[in-house]
């Protein structure tokens, strides 16, 4: 993974010097609240209903166990002993004090981590795909320009006002595990005929209370542009997007009131007087942010050999095989795998994560991975590159310490916001509504059955549990002051992606695991064979959905 | 006399900044270093090209293209901030001195915050006007030092870190 160099170190070292004089100005009177509000949040701090929130970026997902073991130490030693993994692969803390961020902030940046740009109106943190460098569909590596874009953004003088945030991600497979469609820039490697390297750029996709899916504004750019055409589009949309609604102020409205079409003339246009400046990636640019990336020190194993004997350890184990199945992903290494643990038991808040558990992956990565995880964007971690033969015993370890639900994919492994619980922007609780479905389906045998099936709540319309493409979408909305739960079927977050229809009225939260359980039931009484729940649904359409459940529910 | 800061010095303001005329107002521009709304520049250009005390005051939804290639026959430009949070400016100002070859005084006015002076002079900004009197300036100008190095090319350093590093 990427490694600081001095130049990195100096610059994130004045970054928490100057956002410590900016709290001291803050605490002592000189800065109004008004002024520092931008300045916190661009260095991860909110204000929550209960306490201050501190974002941590996680760069695409990558963590050492030093910095595992980091941010264990800063949740017991500054917070309540545990932290939150978001659904943009990032860590939250939910209870730092406001004097003791610059602190945090602090620690963080000795082991090469920070808050910077986590939050507020600016270039966010880059998202990708957690499977990248080990899936067998990868095309081209996404990570090398992951880092090269994050330096870029990272303090971007002309881009940390903008109308509104502003998320880019970068999928280099073939599945696309980044949900690009629905990012304020989603590019997608590729390789043109003659095996060049570049992006398809997709722009103005998003989710919040107007979900889009993103234009394709270019089918082939250059890998060495990469930079100035994003300069172009983030300078068309600094001067042109909307300023006067903060609900119209995405670039995905800009793009829409422009036409796609036109939009991408503008970003051409733009795009010309940059094209070609020295901030255009040279091949040794190029392979020097390739060589931070390269292949941990894989063994020559022999794949036949170690599956004979997973095979083995299946047949003698139902349960060890049903977390092979759901929770074990193919390498394109022979003899390796990619394990996610599981952060979704039931009874748990879908991605909280407390410090002694963040120890016990450490240890797990450091016997086990070469000492890395990745975080996902469902809310729990991966072990990328864990041997074959060494699965048995990571099971074994996962599952005393309570990672080894195999219930990756399927309706259980629920992405979820933090909710009403903790969001002062929330209508409507979500963590209480996850563990409810989780109770209503606690037979792990029937989910199993149901297979993969993407749930996704969110406590209010600015949709951080990416509600609209869950195959079931939760949103939590307030009517008069009491809670309510729309529900709605077919979104989908990869290739081919879509946005979930609205069921039909809301429901209080006691009806929504009986409202979940008519769903599914119509799916089983439909489903073929091959099918999964988005294929039945896309097939058979929202009606039988529609009248079955409220049949029930009236 | 109001101060302001620069190019990294507390100096005493010259010039007076006009605000834009309302619709049934006279757009007469006032005798002394004035800097005048676009709107009465682009009307006056004919007459306010015979003096050599004339600056242009370009608002947050004014394009650094309106000016264009005169830019540079001006000893003055500023960029208003309507409020701190409206990053306008930064394109502006860095259209007018990388497009436009500005060299003159870019001067931010209106309702910046001492904590945009780095980006600012990033972006091609040399001088500072706050809005308020109540600010410190000898502390204010400590935060153009906010960073002593950076990823990107700006105004200040056209070429990124990627190619410093190799170098």
């Amino acid at each position: 993974m990427y490694i600081y160099d001095e130049y990195d170190h100096a610059i994130l070292k004045q970054r928490v010097a100057q956002f410590r004089d900016q709290t001291e100005r803050y605490l002592e009177g000189s800065l109004s609240e008004q002024q520092f509000l931008p300045l916190r949040l661009q260095n991860g701090l909110y204000v929550q209903r209960l306490a201050p929130m501190l974002r941590i970026n996680v760069p695409y997902g990558m963590l050492n166990t030093t910095q595992l073991r980091r941010l264990a130490r800063i949740a017991r030693d500054y917070d309540k002993g545990y932290c939150h993994v978001s659904t943009r692969q990032n860590i939250q803390y939910n209870w730092p004090a406001l004097e003791q961020v610059p602190d945090i902030l602090h620690e963080l940046a000795e082991v090469e981590m920070h808050g910077t740009q986590s939050s507020g109106n600016c270039i966010r943190n880059i998202t990708s795909d957690q499977f990248a460098g080990i899936a067998p569909d990868e095309i081209v590596d996404p990570r090398p320009y992951c880092e090269i874009i994050r330096q870029w953004s990272s303090f971007h003088p002309e881009f940390a006002f903008l109308p509104r945030k502003f998320k880019i991600a970068i999928s280099g497979s073939e599945s696309d595990r980044a949900a690009i469609a629905v990012h304020d820039i989603g590019l997608q490697l590729v390789k043109n005929d003659a095996g060049e390297i570049g992006f398809k750029v997709l722009v103005g996709g998003g989710l919040g209370r107007t979900p889009v899916i993103g234009s394709v504004i270019r089918e082939f750019l250059p890998e060495a542009h990469i930079l100035t055409y994003l300069e172009a589009i983030l300078r068309v949309y600094n001067l042109h997007g909307r300023r006067d609604n903060k609900y119209k102020a995405r670039i995905k409205i800009l793009v829409r009131a422009m036409k796609p079409e036109v939009f991408a003339e503008e970003v051409e246009k733009e795009w010309a007087h940059l094209k070609d400046a020295p901030s255009t990636l040279r091949a040794e640019d190029i392979t020097r942010a390739k060589g931070f990336f390269t292949e941990p020190a894989y063994e020559a194993l022999d794949d036949s050999a170690a599956q004979t004997q997973l095979d083995n350890e299946k047949a003698d184990n139902i349960a060890f095989s049903k977390w092979l199945e759901r929770n074990v992903r193919a390498h394109r290494v022979p003899g390796y795998a990619a394990v996610t643990l599981s952060l979704k038991p039931t009874g748990i808040a879908p991605g909280d994560i407390t410090d002694t558990q963040l120890e016990t992956i450490a240890e797990l990565a450091d016997q086990y991975s070469f000492s890395e995880v990745r975080t996902t964007h469902e809310q729990n971690i991966v072990l990328a590159d864990v041997k074959k033969s060494e699965l048995f015993a990571l099971w074994q370890a996962a599952k005393s310490a309570g990672f080894a639900t195999p219930n990756i994919g399927t309706l259980t492994d629920i992405i979820c916001c933090p909710g009403g619980d903790f969001c002062s922007l929330a209508n409507a609780k979500s963590i209480p509504i996850a563990e409810a479905i989780q109770r209503q389906f606690s037979d792990l045998d029937y989910v199993y059955d149901l297979g993969e099936l993407d749930l996704n709540i969110s406590g209010c319309m600015n949709a951080c549990g990416h509600h609209h493409v869950g195959h079931i979408g939760v949103l939590g909305v307030d009517k008069k002051g009491e809670e309510f739960y729309q529900v709605m079927l077919g979104g989908n977050a990869g290739n081919n992606a879509s946005l979930a229809k609205v069921l039909g009225p809301a429901f209080d939260a006691e009806q929504m695991p009986a409202v979940v359980q008519n769903v599914v039931n119509v799916y089983l009484e439909n489903r073929t064979e091959e099918e999964l729940f988005i294929d039945t649904y896309n097939r058979i359409g929202i009606s039988p959905f529609k009248e079955r459940v409220y049949a029930k529910a009236s | 006399m109001q101060k302001l800061v620069k190019d990294g010095v507390i100096i005493e303001n010259q010039w007076h900044i006009m605000p834009k005329p309302e619709a049934d107002q006279s757009a007469e521009v006032p005798a002394g270093p004035t800097i005048v709304p676009l709107g009465v520049w682009l009307e006056q250009q004919d007459a306010l090209q015979q003096r050599d005390d004339i600056g242009v005051w370009l608002d947050s939804d004014e394009l650094a293209e309106q000016i264009g290639a005169q830019a540079n026959k001006l000893p003055l430009i500023a960029v208003n901030f309507p409020g701190f949070m409206d990053g306008r400016a930064f394109s502006i100002a860095r259209l007018l001195r990388e497009r436009f070859g500005f060299t003159g005084e870019l001067r931010a006015i209106g309702d910046f915050m001492r904590d945009q002076l780095c980006y600012l002079s990033r972006c091609g900004v040399n001088a500072f006007q706050f809005a308020s009197d109540d600010v410190d300036l000898e502390q204010a100008k400590k935060s153009l030092d906010d960073f002593t190095e950076f990823y990107q090319a700006g105004v200040d350093q056209p070429l990124p870190l990627f190619r410093r590093r190799t170098a």
